[in-house]
């Protein structure tokens, strides 16, 4: 009797070839990766990836770069752990191990033909990247576009020239504040909750992307609210450690959802109230 | 047409010596202090047919404590998926831990599959064995509804006064019926035995906490700002027991292993338990669950409340092993009853 399921393992790894990498800031390092015959990873924006490390481990890393990039997909990765230690002492040539992409990205076919608010605070930047990417590619398929970015200090933004281009087009408006300023910024200093009461939307048109740390989404939801922004248009990116990306191993699980498989990209509607969500 | 046939008692021995001779048979087995384990048996002498839950319920022959997803070489480098499996029947599987195979079953089934459990389960025949009574304190099986059997099993045994009774549930079952031997038709006085068991069982089995069956969800869904986690999460040393013991726990971590040339190795997954600080933290140090009565709670959740949005069915068996496991007397009859009343 031969098993209907066939022998497809959950775990099957592929190896990625390491073609560039930079140190971006103290502990986040960028890695530009390619597939064997420079497959595309077939992602949508705001998936992951798990990134093996032969004899350290895997780690699930957000994907940093537009499903429109071919050829290749970029990572950032902030040094915390040993699989992310490990990722930062290799180089241009180096191969590491990729499964996926795993989990529900951003419902881009939603949000075409709406206006978007992008809120990233900190390291949201980098899987929020990967739609504001390809919002840029297809701009005229979505309406008004906002950038609000914020982090601690000026020396941890990440992605500067990038975010300098975004500020220079006219077809969007980009933001930019930090907790603690030094003599050479010229963006905002404060909260990034404080840029959004001066941002001007159509509530009913407008879907707000936001990712960050738990603390901002709280004031940051808030914020949004207060702006008329229904709740099923505030689309949220959770982090948490997902071990197998597949659904089981119970580490990413919030409430009855899986955010490996229902997220890592929740609506607000979905999560509002839910216990030990954000 | 359901296909009953029994087996008298004296050949029970005979049945289980030539079973193991044709794979390796799995049994309930006496360790001593009221416990018991599943383990290989190569006759019916060494099996413990009046048993309470065994310490590990039979889920660790589908889901090893630790298991091979995978070989690794660091110098080509290749991963190698591995799907381990082995062919076995166990024997004498109470209806609780049937349930709980098959939550795991479904769990596993889930798109994306599983197939690491898939494949173990390819090679597994059950065989059942009613409890004709309760097996002590701990048990909330009536109230679960798991007292009786719902299936999950290729053949089921029920003791009567002279013979076993035998439910054959599926092919595998048919063919362990038809190859073994030893079996005959099921007689009308048989029949007439099973029918008066069960309506004693019935004056036995009673609801064993202060709510319903169908109450449950409802109370637990109710309950998160309740007191009584705090309570609980006074007790709690965190050990893990209770997850470890349980049949429908399935929470894993992946590791890697390096062999000793340094260069090639395996990455496996071992059980792992919410219960543990760290089970619930990000790469930043956030932790969603950073208390014990959180965790406790995240656990009973996971019983009462979250399976039954997600596979229409309650997480809990009413086996009664992490009650019997729990070094700080955390008790679920106690749990369900303290969060009834409150609801109250």
């Amino acid at each position: 009797m031969k098993p209907e399921h066939g022998k497809e393992s959950a775990y099957i790894t592929q190896p990625g070839t390491i073609r560039n990498t930079r140190q971006m800031t103290r502990l986040e390092k960028y890695f530009e990766i390619t597939l064997p015959r420079q497959r595309d990873l077939g992602h949508e924006p705001g998936q992951f990836v798990m990134v093996s490390v032969p004899g350290v481990g895997e780690a699930p890393i957000s994907i940093s770069s537009s499903p429109t990039k071919k050829g290749c997909f970029e990572l950032v990765v902030r040094k915390v752990g040993a699989v992310s230690t490990a990722l930062h002492a290799l180089d241009s040539g180096d191969k590491v191990g990729i499964r996926g992409p795993f989990g529900k990205g951003f419902p881009t076919a939603i949000l075409e033909g709406n206006d978007l608010l992008f809120i990233a605070g900190g390291l949201g930047i980098v899987p929020l990247r990967s739609l504001i990417n390809f919002v840029i590619d297809n701009r005229k398929d979505f309406g008004k576009v906002t950038i609000l970015l914020g982090c601690k200090t000026p020396q941890d933004m990440l992605f500067n020239e990038e975010v300098h281009q975004w500020w220079k087009r006219l077809d969007v408006s980009c933001s930019c504040t930090v907790d603690r300023s030094d003599p050479d910024w010229k963006g905002n200093v404060g909260l990034i909750t404080g840029l959004i009461p001066g941002v001007s939307l159509d509530a009913e048109r407008t879907f707000a992307v936001v990712v960050g740390p738990p603390i901002m989404y709280k004031f940051v939801i808030l914020e949004l609210l207060k702006k008329d922004i229904p709740e099923r248009q505030i689309l949220l990116s959770l982090e948490r450690h997902m071990k197998c990306g597949v659904g089981k191993c119970g580490h990413c699980q919030i409430g009855e959802y899986y955010c490996c498989q229902d997220g890592p990209v929740f609506s607000y509607d979905r999560i509002r109230g839910k216990h030990e969500a954000l | 047409m359901d296909k009953f046939v029994t087996l008298n008692k004296q050949d029970l021995n005979d049945f289980i010596v030539k079973l193991s001779r044709s794979q390796p048979v799995m049994a309930p087995v006496a360790r001593g202090c009221k416990s018991f384990v599943f383990e290989s048996v190569d006759s019916a002498k060494a099996i413990a047919l009046h048993y309470i839950p065994t310490i590990l319920p039979p889920k660790k022959y589908f889901f090893p404590q630790r298991e091979t997803l995978l070989t690794y070489n660091k110098t080509t480098p290749a991963w190698d998926p591995v799907l381990e499996s082995r062919k076995m029947a166990i024997f004498g599987v109470h209806t609780c831990d049937l349930a709980g195979i098959q939550c795991l079953n479904m769990v596993m089934s889930a798109s994306p599959q599983d197939n690491n459990y898939n494949a173990r389960k390819e090679g597994i025949t059950i065989i059942g064995l009613e409890c004709n009574n309760y097996c002590d304190e701990y048990a909330s099986c009536n109230v679960m509804d798991n007292h009786l059997p719902n299936g999950g099993y290729d053949l089921f045994f029920t003791e009567l006064p002279d013979a076993f009774m035998v439910h054959v549930n599926s092919n595998a079952g048919e063919r362990i019926v038809n190859d073994i031997g030893f079996f005959s038709a099921a007689t009308p006085k048989h029949t007439q035995q099973l029918e008066e068991m069960r309506a004693r069982k019935r004056e036995i089995f009673k609801p064993e906490v202060k709510a319903g069956h169908k109450q449950l969800r409802g109370i637990f869904a109710g309950a998160f700002d309740s007191r009584q986690w705090d309570r609980i999460g006074e007790r709690c040393v965190a050990c893990g027991n209770c997850t470890n013991v349980c049949p429908t726990c399935y929470c894993f971590d992946v590791r890697d292993e390096i062999n000793l040339d340094f260069n090639t190795g395996t990455r496996g997954r071992v059980w792992d338990s919410c219960q543990n600080e760290e089970f619930a933290q990000v790469a930043g140090g956030e932790n969603f669950r950073k208390q014990r009565g959180q965790r406790q709670r995240h656990r009973y959740m996971r019983k009462f409340n979250y399976p039954v949005e997600r596979f229409s069915r309650y997480f809990c068996t009413g086996c009664g092993r992490c009650s019997r496991a729990c070094m700080a007397k955390i008790n679920l009859k106690e749990t369900i009853d303290a969060l009834a009343e409150e609801k109250r």
